[in-house]
């Protein structure tokens, strides 16, 4: 594009601003001090954001044109350069995560975000399963970890059940739901499935909301019981048959945060092994088939419900997990923690790390939520912040930050297939 | 008739989509060991019998039978796990997954055995995937491609070979080539062949025996080299005698 068509071009966009903030940003109905309603004018509120806008696109199309068009018949330079520094990334980013809570300088906050990302991570690699891999767009993941939170809370309330009974309970009844989910989805694709999926998701949210004889319904369930260290309890008395009684150690509430903390990453780690593994297996390369081709598959003798069937069941099984260490975490669950925006985070974080990318999960998981803790400060600002991090991540890798897939099997060396050579996925 | 069953024998076959009838009664049977070869137009339903024989759709009226044994109305992983492989219309090659990938997806849904000796098979019968092996499917040639999708077929050590127009869209030379490779395949294996193609030329030279489907019927049959000396034929398919 030449200097000029860009000019006219940013020109045209900040039109379009001008059109949207004019009334938006420029008009403001407050209240005056005798009580009545007054138009507020902020023409330079307006301007100022015309001005970024026209900046901000002609710098845009400017940019974009100087790229010079690459054969893509290879991995470009860029690639490559981070598939070598992809090779220490992932064992760095485990290191670091394993020695966290010892770090100087981490403190509970810092250890809370954490936990936090790690059951981001964990619920990203969860659903990779089923979007990243079997290519299921599913919307309501968020079911799954609800089903999981409230099995842990309600078995506990009414059986009185341990943790360590209740996180596998959690696990097979959220695989249950999942499979229940899957069966009248069969048939389904892309568009139609989201549809379906979004509102199994808001199903299971206002079923927990009304049915409040069981679950306590908006109020939710609180006084969950906490984790105990394989039966010794987290108490803050030190006595015999406490977790610092029985190591000898001085009493303290960093201990559970600690031992909460290495649960989350025992269990992501465990979503993340299972994943690898079965990648590698008949059940994994069936699904990533699937992904490419149903109608290829059909006519391979693969059996498509089967196959659907147990991504969204395995996937599930982990957004189950997850929930049962969520409620035991915050010892308070409610249908208010299990809403679409839930759903929409995690897929999020699934598609900007790059679908099916174990590494780029996690990393997306870091940045998105990591990164909103941060910005913590900023306020409303930080929605802002966000939605323009999404919007360029989207726009300088277009297939997620790691868009790369390593084949399943390798004769002698393994290649990685670029990210330029990997098709748009198909939802 | 021999003792033997034939290895597929559709008998009265009806079936169709919602209101349409693609299919009206069509019987056929394919010997063990035999290349049969299927030509018809556009919308003949040549590729709607196909799809049937692997139990999707249903067929409305009529059985299938496969080495004398029921198929009919079964599903298709059923009916693929009865020694039936199909190459499908259009390739239909994992487009993101390696060539390895994709013939072990051949194998893996059917098999529990060591998927080796089929890949040397099919490496055999195409040298040329052995070279591309670590290649993504999806840029591999269009030829190559169609000799992917009939290894991917051949990895399950199928009974019966289905495949459905591997000359579309790909050149003369490699037309030939892949051809070529049928007729080996079942000279050296005695694979059995139902062959459904537009490019009656062709198949009919390569087929012991053809069908003809005009509008969801069979209209003709007999040894592939006499059909193709029908004058009917040569006027319907073969561009008035030019082919």
């Amino acid at each position: 594009m030449t200097p000029a068509a860009a000019v006219r071009d940013a020109a045209i966009a900040a039109l379009v601003a001008f059109g949207l903030f004019a009334m938006l940003v420029g008009l403001r109905t407050d209240v005056s001090p005798t009580g009545g309603l007054f138009l507020r004018q902020r023409w330079a509120d307006v301007a100022l954001l015309c001005g970024i806008v026209f900046a901000g696109r002609l710098a845009l199309t400017l940019w974009l044109g100087r790229r010079a068009l690459r054969p893509s018949t290879g991995p470009t330079p860029l690639t490559l350069q981070l598939q070598r520094l992809g090779r220490f990334f992932a064992p760095a980013m485990l290191a670091a995560a394993l020695v966290l809570p010892f770090i100087p300088g981490i403190g509970r906050y810092e250890l809370d975000i954490g936990i936090l990302v790690l059951t981001y991570v964990m619920l990203g690699w969860g659903l990779n399963i089923v979007v990243g891999l079997a290519g299921l767009l599913d919307l309501g993941y968020v079911a799954f970890y609800a089903i999981g939170a409230y099995s842990y809370a309600l078995l506990a309330q009414y059986f009185g059940l341990s943790f360590w009974i209740c996180l596998p309970l959690a696990g097979i009844l959220a695989a249950f739901w999942g499979v229940i989910l899957g069966f009248p989805v069969l048939r389904l694709r892309g568009d139609y499935l989201a549809i379906v999926t979004l509102a199994f998701g808001e199903i299971i949210r206002v079923v927990l909301i009304n049915w409040a004889s069981l679950t306590g319904g908006p109020n939710g369930i609180s006084g969950i019981p906490r984790p105990t260290f394989f039966g010794l309890p987290f108490s803050m008395s030190g006595g015999e048959g406490s977790f610092a009684g029985f190591f000898g150690l001085e009493p303290s509430p960093s201990h559970r945060v600690i031992f909460l903390y290495y649960l989350i990453f025992f269990l992501a780690l465990l979503t993340n092994w299972v994943t690898i593994r079965l990648r590698r297996q008949p059940l994994g390369r069936a699904w990533e088939a699937l992904r490419e081709d149903e109608i290829a598959c059909r006519s391979l003798g693969i059996n498509i419900r089967d196959t659907k069937l147990s991504a969204f069941a395995i996937g599930a099984m982990f957004g189950g997990f997850a929930g049962a260490f969520f409620a035991t975490r915050q010892a308070f669950i409610s249908p208010e923690s299990f809403t679409f925006i839930e759903s929409a985070i995690i897929l999020a974080i699934v598609v900007l790390g790059g679908l099916g990318s174990q590494v780029g999960v996690a990393v997306a998981a870091l940045v998105m939520i990591g990164g909103f803790e941060v910005f913590r400060n900023l306020e409303e600002w930080r929605m802002l912040v966000f939605g323009a991090a999404m919007v360029v991540i989207m726009v300088l890798r277009p297939r997620g930050l790691i868009g790369t897939r390593t084949p399943t099997i390798a004769l002698k060396e393994k290649r990685i297939i670029g990210k330029d050579l990997v098709g748009e996925g198909r939802g | 008739m021999s003792a033997t069953p034939p290895m597929l024998e559709v008998d009265c076959v009806s079936a169709g989509y919602g209101a349409v009838q693609a299919l009206q009664e069509v019987s056929l049977q394919v010997q063990p060991g035999e290349i049969v070869t299927l030509i018809g137009a556009n919308g003949a339903g040549k590729s709607t019998l196909l799809m049937t024989i692997c139990g999707d759709p249903k067929p409305r009226g009529g059985r299938i039978r496969l080495a004398g044994e029921d198929i009919t109305g079964q599903p298709t992983h059923a009916i693929m796990r009865r020694g039936v492989a199909q190459s499908p219309e259009g390739r239909r090659i994992f487009p993101r997954m390696t060539v390895q990938e994709n013939l072990l997806m051949g194998a893996e849904a059917l098999t529990r055995e060591d998927p080796g000796p089929q890949m040397e098979q099919a490496f055999a019968l195409f040298p040329r995937l052995k070279e591309r092996l670590a290649q993504r499917g999806g840029t591999l040639s269009g030829g190559e491609q169609q000799m992917l999708a009939i290894g991917r077929a051949l990895m399950s050590k199928p009974k019966l070979l289905l495949l459905d127009e591997p000359s579309l869209g790909l050149a003369p030379l490699v037309v030939k080539q892949i051809f070529d490779a049928i007729r080996a395949l079942n000279a050296q294996t005695g694979l059995t062949v139902l062959l459904v193609e537009q490019n009656a030329n062709l198949a009919l030279r390569l087929a012991h025996r053809g069908y003809v489907l005009v509008n969801g019927r069979i209209t003709m049959e007999g040894p592939g080299r006499a059909l193709l000396a029908r004058p009917e034929i040569r006027d319907a398919y073969l561009g008035g005698g030019h082919g």
